[in-house]
């Protein structure tokens, strides 16, 4: 786990990455809002429990390589950069502009901390594969991690790379799927059916948990477990999640997965938020 | 045109009195009978290279026996990794070694890197500026199995990819010299394969290949012959018919497709009112030929005239390489009747 900030709590963490989300998602207007504040969790305890880098070399060789597979999934990830103090935040309201470091859709060659260009959906399970083999021959005990989503599920590529690492026995991959069960055309079960999603991975060959993606003790227990599993395989975190998890008016909202906030509502989420904060 | 599959060939059921060539293997000789050849090339070259670079890996897609790549795996068992037969596995996997400093050499055959990889190949490596070499059996017209395997259209699509180098080589020659160079450079390679015993052609004509340039093996003045890969090994033995009847054909090899030898070809197409003829083993549109004349065109150089020798815009029929060598007009004495036809219009 990484030296930064151990007085401050997940959950404080958690609140922190919506807030910085929500500021990027002002700057725009709209956006993929619903999916960042529903992550959020999940990235807290990925970047403030479980994963080791360094925050002032963001390519240190013995850092835990995490992927974002999901490229407009990258407003939630800057957000998670951002407070681990890896992207400066006076960036945060660059996001989306021109010649900014934030594009809307997350890119390797972009971003310090970026590790892969995500957004042709599919890629990164497999990317990890082979990063996951790389490390192994280097000797590395580092971790990939690769977060991606239930959308990407209905991907064959994803199965490819999932029936691989089975059969490689990666045990230092740690796959996590965000299900928060919508897609562009609609709930996500109704797009395809890729349930039951555990025992599919556990056939697959790994050891697979199912947790609430928004309760930061149980994820603390599920990444502590994923790394220190004792099985020669690869470990998923299958998390459920909310669409925009923390701002109940938003949450209302029947189709999120692209969110247009009225002008006024930002300041409204940013408070609900801010109703949180840790003193 | 395809013949209906519901008649029957009855003239190959009436114990027609000529013997007829079969498909026969997978991957058919491109040799003639008596042509020197040489085993693997890319195998025993990579092989070698890799006792000295711990970078090279080698990955393929349930692939390795039928891309030479078997002999990498022999020599270095743990250097190797199967990903299945996965095309898209195959790509990302490279592009995650190649992030952490690797370079894997990858191979399947062309169809599958092209048409069914393409994403993974342009996103995952290409647009990343990655390490990646993507080696690629079967490439245009060298299997009889019908459009599955015949990659006729792979460089159309690898040449609409940014950074990406794509290399045809003829013959073991230059395979041979071709591996370490692109060892050397830096960034995602696509390079055709010919595979088995591969014909030796360049090495009596004290060739050598450099990577990014074009070379011309034989002068000539009445007519130029731009071709890459096995069209190149054609052309030659054109060339050599062709001088029997008089005519001087010059042929210039262009091994680099991508980024193209302007300059070169530039060059040659100025010198003297010759017939320019490109010759290239892939459809007529996208590849070498189209390369070459926006060429020409962006800078205002016209030859006497420009012809194509390559595959129709169709999906090509099934057969025995030779055969269908000699009625997609691959085959030297096809070569040489376009050309001297070409020379008296």
């Amino acid at each position: 786990m990484t030296e930064i900030g151990h007085n401050v709590s997940l959950s404080e963490r958690a609140r922190r990455i919506r807030r910085n989300a929500l500021r990027m998602g002002e700057v725009q207007g709209q956006g993929y809002i619903a999916q960042a504040l529903g992550v959020a969790d999940v990235l807290a305890v990925s970047y403030f429990h479980a994963t080791n880098y360094r925050p002032q070399d963001p390519e240190w060789e013995g850092r835990d390589r995490f992927l974002l597979s999901i490229g407009h999934y990258a407003i939630a990830l800057y957000a998670a950069l951002i407070e681990a103090k890896i992207i400066p935040e006076d960036e945060l309201g660059t996001y989306g502009m021109d010649d900014s470091r934030l594009p809307m859709s997350g890119m390797a060659a972009y971003t310090p901390g970026m590790e892969i260009t995500g957004g042709s959906l599919g890629h990164g399970l497999g990317i990890a594969v082979g990063m996951s083999l790389a490390l192994k021959r280097k000797g590395s005990k580092s971790f990939v991690y690769n977060l991606f989503s239930d959308g990407e599920l209905d991907e064959g590529s994803t199965w490819e790379a999932a029936m691989s690492a089975g059969s490689y026995k990666l045990d230092n991959l740690i796959g996590i799927v965000d299900v928060n069960q919508m897609q562009a055309d609609g709930p996500s079960l109704g797009v395809m059916n890729f349930e039951p999603l555990v025992p599919k991975f556990e056939a697959f060959g790994w050891f697979v948990q199912r947790v609430d993606g928004n309760d930061v003790d149980a994820l603390v227990k599920a990444f502590d477990a994923a790394r220190h599993h004792e099985g020669a395989q690869p470990r998923m975190i299958i998390c459920d999640t909310k669409m925009a998890k923390g701002v109940p008016f938003l949450e209302a909202r029947e189709r999120n997965h692209f969110l247009r906030v009225e002008p006024h509502e930002w300041a409204e989420a940013l408070k609900i938020i801010d109703a949180g904060a840790v003193a | 045109m395809r013949r209906s599959k519901y008649i029957r060939p009855e003239h190959l059921l009436n114990n027609g009195d000529r013997p007829r060539l079969t498909t026969s293997a997978m991957i058919a000789s491109i040799a003639g009978p008596d042509q020197p050849t040489k085993p693997a090339p890319f195998g025993h070259t990579l092989a070698a290279l890799a006792d000295r670079d711990p970078r090279i890996v080698g990955l393929s897609a349930d692939l390795a026996k039928y891309t030479d790549l078997h002999i990498f795996r022999a020599a270095h068992p743990d250097r190797f990794y199967q990903m299945g037969m996965a095309e898209q596995l195959l790509m990302m996997a490279a592009a995650g070694m190649a992030r952490e400093g690797f370079q894997p050499w990858v191979t399947t055959y062309a169809v599958f890197a092209s048409r069914r990889a393409y994403d993974f190949i342009c996103l995952a490596i290409a647009e990343e500026m990655l390490d990646v070499k993507i080696v690629c059996a079967l490439p245009g017209l060298t299997t009889g199995y019908g459009p599955s395997h015949q990659a006729t259209e792979d460089i159309a699509m690898f040449r609409g990819m940014p950074n990406l180098t794509i290399i045809d080589p003829c013959d073991a020659h230059e395979i041979e010299q071709a591996v370490p160079a692109i060892v050397a450079h830096k960034g995602p390679v696509y390079m055709r394969l010919l595979r088995g015993n591969v014909p030796l052609v360049l090495d009596e004509y004290g060739y050598e290949f450099e990577l990014g340039k074009a070379k011309l093996i034989r002068d000539g003045r009445d007519t130029l012959i731009i071709s890459s890969g096995l069209m190149t090994m054609r052309a030659l033995e054109a060339a050599k018919e062709l001088q029997k009847d008089g005519v001087d054909a010059a042929v210039l090899h262009v091994p680099t497709i991508k980024p193209l030898d302007e300059a070169t070809i530039l060059a040659e197409c100025r010198r003297g009112g010759r017939l320019v003829v490109v010759a290239e083993n892939h459809t007529v549109i996208g590849g070498l030929g189209e390369a070459v004349a926006a060429t020409l065109m962006r800078s205002d150089v016209r030859p006497a005239a420009f012809r194509q020798i390559a595959l129709p815009d169709q999906f090509l029929e099934a057969g025995a390489l030779p055969t269908l060598h000699d009625q997609y007009g691959f085959s030297t004495g096809k070569v040489v009747s376009a050309i001297k036809g070409w020379l008296d219009e």
